[in-house]
């Protein structure tokens, strides 16, 4: 049905097209001098018809159920919601609509069955009145686009301001999309601190996020205080980056001043697929191969090593950022000025000591830079230690016990059915916003830091 | 570096220079230290190579070991006696194929004969063989009255077992088939029954809770209709915003502000873009969850600072002089772009999608806030239809507890994994293909 919709506008998009081009042509041929080519009149008869049927039908697909929505329970009386939590009004609302949609479970009071029924019956009256809106549009779009089909008509400028708003708008979605960010996060994070203090959040020394859903549920009181999972996050952070980072440096090092070109041919690409790998293979890798090696090898040395311990996870995250840090250390590495390391071979320096005691300290802002940028990462990395990582929050920075990260905490309070009317729903997104914050702050120093360091060398 | 600054001091033309005395012992056990320290950073970095490409090895090597058993499956090919009075002409669906399925096990073991031995003799096939037979007979109902051999599926414990997975010697209270159970499927091998073709199921069917009967067919769309609607909106929207920065936008704080925000969008966690999915687009807009619609909405969001930093250098890349010389013949700027500039860019545009294309088809996070982690038993129809998509099937599959389920993950991973090595290879293809140097 929608289909249909979509493949009405686009032969219609051509029909307007070739009539509009046609009529252009025949202008041409009898003699008149057209300002504009007849490919333009044609896409202006786009311009004029597809398009805006097609943002006209999707911006009403997008707002039509809630507006519907709105106008059923607008119907019903105060008695039937009025006493009604948030959560039981969207439970009511699911139930409308199920019913709207001929699943009746159980004997719903009638007004439910009224109130799903004129639910049904307003998707359907929406539904042919967008067919009927968006026909509309495209006959009289074509129609007025006929007649614009003269000599004097400027097609050519108009399709081109059309074509330049197109890029404009696009170009914007970038902001629009950081805006969507902040706004959505911020917002449901202020819910969140209307209902939980920002100093307990901030603060606060437990994280139990496990409160009642119902009055009669036997479940913890529920503490939002995000210090231990921020602090297991700095763990499994530092564990990564106690991989990542001498690994990645000296295989830059190596693929830099060593390896001939063949072998560097051969390596680079080869660290890159490191990268290139899904995040979830990488968790799938740790809890099957990396967390039982631990636990065996802990075992064989008398340690008590956790199920889930942090260096499962860490470690796996640092092996997926060797080849982020390796190619920030080999641009920092190349950036150095040739004459420096000229010189310093010049004078009988070794390849070891040019690298270790010229480049290295003259790139370390640039290397700086791309830990600053891994450190984001590893932050923001989500899946190996949502699949490797621990639940609870325990405040220990002891990397063999089990820590929990905010991403983690964020992915298991919002997997399944939720409802942005709790605490807990709403806390996810406060991690969010502290998820955002801190990676931005990190990625706009580290981008400053690469960038000052590259002019001074240009 | 002390040697250096010595020799400085020797040559200055002051000091008459110390002939040196390159036999003398000190001098040579420093010149041996230094280039013993020069060895030892070379062989650091090359172990830290090794290391790194190790951990590339183990990667793949253990998905590859685990995963290549479920690219088989162990099925049992038993002759199936259709009676009248088990299915009915009328309504084929309705017949009780459990009980032909009994009976035809039960052809194999006359000596069991105790109605509960018979049920565990039953739990040697998988509960899909039922609905296989019945889909059969259902297509073609000439089969009723006559016998048909079928191979059909056997549950998960056998099928380790089969496959040798399952630790015979260990004590029966350790595992999780009794010595029964396994000289009953001794019997079956014994008597040629027993075949393990290619585990077709693994692409064409759903996912299922059991082990044997789960397949990736709902993901593999899933992820397909998920691209498409990432592609259908970043696509255009990337070469246009690109095409824009690189070309028409004045230099200004404007569109400063834009490229900033656009290279800090690359660096945002994948798991805020999930955040920014549920609250907008689910909560605020209404859309469903689960779609594949909301899904590649967002990956749209995330792959389209790949595609308009590709496209601004694939752009930048194209000679002025080829613009000069249409602007010269009377083209406008617009006829400039989309008649010379955006053609000769379009295989480094191309290329950087697909890349940008193949890290969406990796991400995960986001989808499991949208909730495309359900348990879905039907292959998507279309973008509106919940389903999952290959990593977050690939996460389901890791958290079930079936043994099964541990190399059908691995076995998903590399049909993941085959895909994106696929794509990457198609882009740098088209980069070595259609790569000009002007």
């Amino acid at each position: 049905m929608l289909g249909f919709l979509f493949l009405v506008i686009l032969m219609a998009s051509v029909l307007g097209y070739i009539l509009n081009r046609q009529t252009a042509r025949r202008l041409a041929r009898s003699g008149q001098r057209l300002h504009s080519l007849s490919g333009f009149h044609g896409a202006f008869a786009v311009c004029l018809s597809g398009l805006p049927a097609l943002v006209f039908a999707l911006l009403w697909l997008l707002l039509d159920d809630t507006v519907i929505e709105a106008i059923v329970m607008h119907r019903l009386t105060v008695d039937q919601t009025g006493a009604l939590s948030a959560g039981e009004i969207s439970l009511l609302k699911s139930e409308i609509r199920s019913i709207a949609g001929g699943k009746v479970f159980g004997t719903p009071e009638p007004w439910k069955l009224d109130a799903g029924a004129s639910l049904a019956n307003l998707a359907s009256t929406a539904r042919l009145a967008l067919f009927g809106a968006v026909l509309a549009i495209l006959v009289v779009g074509i129609a007025v686009a006929q007649t614009k089909v003269v000599p004097a008509f400027r097609a050519r400028q108009s399709v081109e301001r059309v074509m330049s708003g197109f890029m404009v708008f696009c170009s914007l979605v970038a902001i629009v999309t950081t805006l969507g960010i902040v706004a959505s996060l911020v917002y449901e994070s202020l819910r969140f601190f209307e209902r939980v203090p920002l100093a307990e959040f901030l603060f606060g020394l437990n994280w139990e996020p496990q409160i009642p859903i119902r009055a009669d549920q036997v479940a913890g009181t529920g503490a939002f205080g995000w210090i231990p999972v921020l602090v297991g996050t700095l763990v499994i952070t530092i564990v990564a980056l106690a991989v990542a980072i001498p690994i990645g440096i000296y295989s830059a090092i190596y693929l830099n001043e060593f390896a001939t070109p063949r072998v560097r041919a051969v390596a680079k690409p080869l660290l890159e697929l490191l990268a290139g790998v899904p995040t979830v293979v990488y968790g799938f890798f740790a809890i099957l191969v990396v967390a039982p090696a631990l636990r065996a090898a802990g075992t064989a040395l008398g340690i008590d090593v956790s199920p889930n311990t942090a260096l499962a996870a860490g470690g796996v995250m640092g092996i997926m950022l060797i080849p982020f840090i390796s190619s920030f250390t080999d641009d920092a590495l190349n950036a150095v000025p040739r004459s420096l390391r000229d010189g310093s071979l010049a004078l009988g320096a070794t390849r070891g000591e040019t690298v270790t005691k010229v480049l290295f300290p003259a790139a370390i802002p640039g290397i700086v830079g791309g830990i600053l940028l891994a450190v984001s990462r590893a932050i923001g990395e989500t899946m190996i230690v949502v699949m490797a990582a621990g639940l609870i929050a325990t405040l220990t920075v002891n990397p063999l016990n089990s820590v929990t990260t905010v991403t983690v905490q964020i992915v298991t309070l919002l997997i399944g059915d939720t409802e942005f009317d709790n605490p807990k729903t709403l806390a996810a997104f406060a991690l969010g916003l502290m998820l955002f914050l801190v990676t931005l702050g990190l990625n706009v120093i580290a981008l400053r830091i690469v960038q000052k360091y590259r002019e001074l060398y240009d | 570096m002390t040697e250096a600054s010595i020799t400085t001091v020797r040559t200055s033309p002051s000091v008459l220079p110390r002939r040196v005395d390159w036999s003398d012992p000190a001098l040579l056990g420093r010149v041996a230290r230094r280039h013993g320290r020069d060895r030892y950073v070379m062989l650091a970095g090359l172990g830290a190579l090794c290391v790194a490409a190790s951990m590339l090895a183990l990667l793949v090597l253990s998905l590859v070991i685990l995963g290549h058993e479920a690219f088989t499956q162990t099925h049992v090919t038993l002759d199936f006696e259709i009676s009248a009075d088990r299915v009915s002409t009328d309504a084929p669906a309705d017949g009780n194929f459990r009980a032909i399925i009994r009976d035809a096990l039960a052809a194999h073991f006359p000596e069991v004969t105790d109605r509960r031995d018979q049920t565990a003799l039953g739990a040697i096939l998988s509960n899909g063989a039922q609905f296989q037979l019945r889909d059969m007979v259902v297509a073609d109902p000439g089969l009723i009255g006559g016998t048909v051999s079928l191979a059909v599926p056997v549950s998960d414990p056998f099928d380790q077992l089969a496959k040798g997975l399952v630790d015979v010697s260990a004590p029966e209270a350790n595992r999780r088939l009794s010595d029964r159970e396994i000289g009953w499927f001794r019997v079956l091998e014994q008597a040629g029954a027993v075949s393990r073709p290619l585990n077709t199921a693994l692409i064409t069917s759903p996912d299922s809770r059991f082990p044997e009967l789960a397949g990736l067919a709902g993901a593999l769309w899933g992820s397909f209709y998920t691209l498409l609607v990432c592609f259908l909106i970043s696509f255009p929207a990337g070469i246009a915003a690109g095409i824009y920065l690189e070309e028409f936008a004045p230099k200004n704080r404007f569109t400063d502000l834009i490229e900033v925000n656009i290279n800090n969008l690359a660096a945002v966690p994948s798991v805020v873009f999930g955040l920014l999915a549920l609250a907008v687009f689910i909560g605020w807009f209404g859309l469903p969850r689960s779609a594949p619609l909301v899904g590649g909405m967002t990956l749209a969001l995330m792959t389209l600072p790949t595609i308009i930093i590709a496209t601004r250098a694939a752009v930048k890349a194209v000679p002025p002089s080829i613009r000069d010389a249409a602007l010269a013949l009377g083209a406008s700027k617009h006829q400039v772009v989309t008649g010379h500039v955006l053609p000769l860019a379009m295989p480094g545009i191309l290329t950087g999608t697909i890349i940008g294309l193949a890290q969406a088809l990796g991400e995960t996070a986001p989808l499991l806030l949208i909730g495309m982690n359900a348990f879905i038993t039907q292959v998507p129809d279309g973008v509106m239809t919940p389903s999952t998509a290959l990593p977050t099937q690939i996460f389901i599959w890791a958290d079930s507890p079936e043994r099964g389920f541990v190399s059908r993950t691995a076995a998903a991973i590399c049909v993941l994994l085959a895909f994106l090595v696929l794509m990457n290879a198609l882009a740098v293809y088209l980069r070595k293909r259609f790569e000009r140097k002007w």
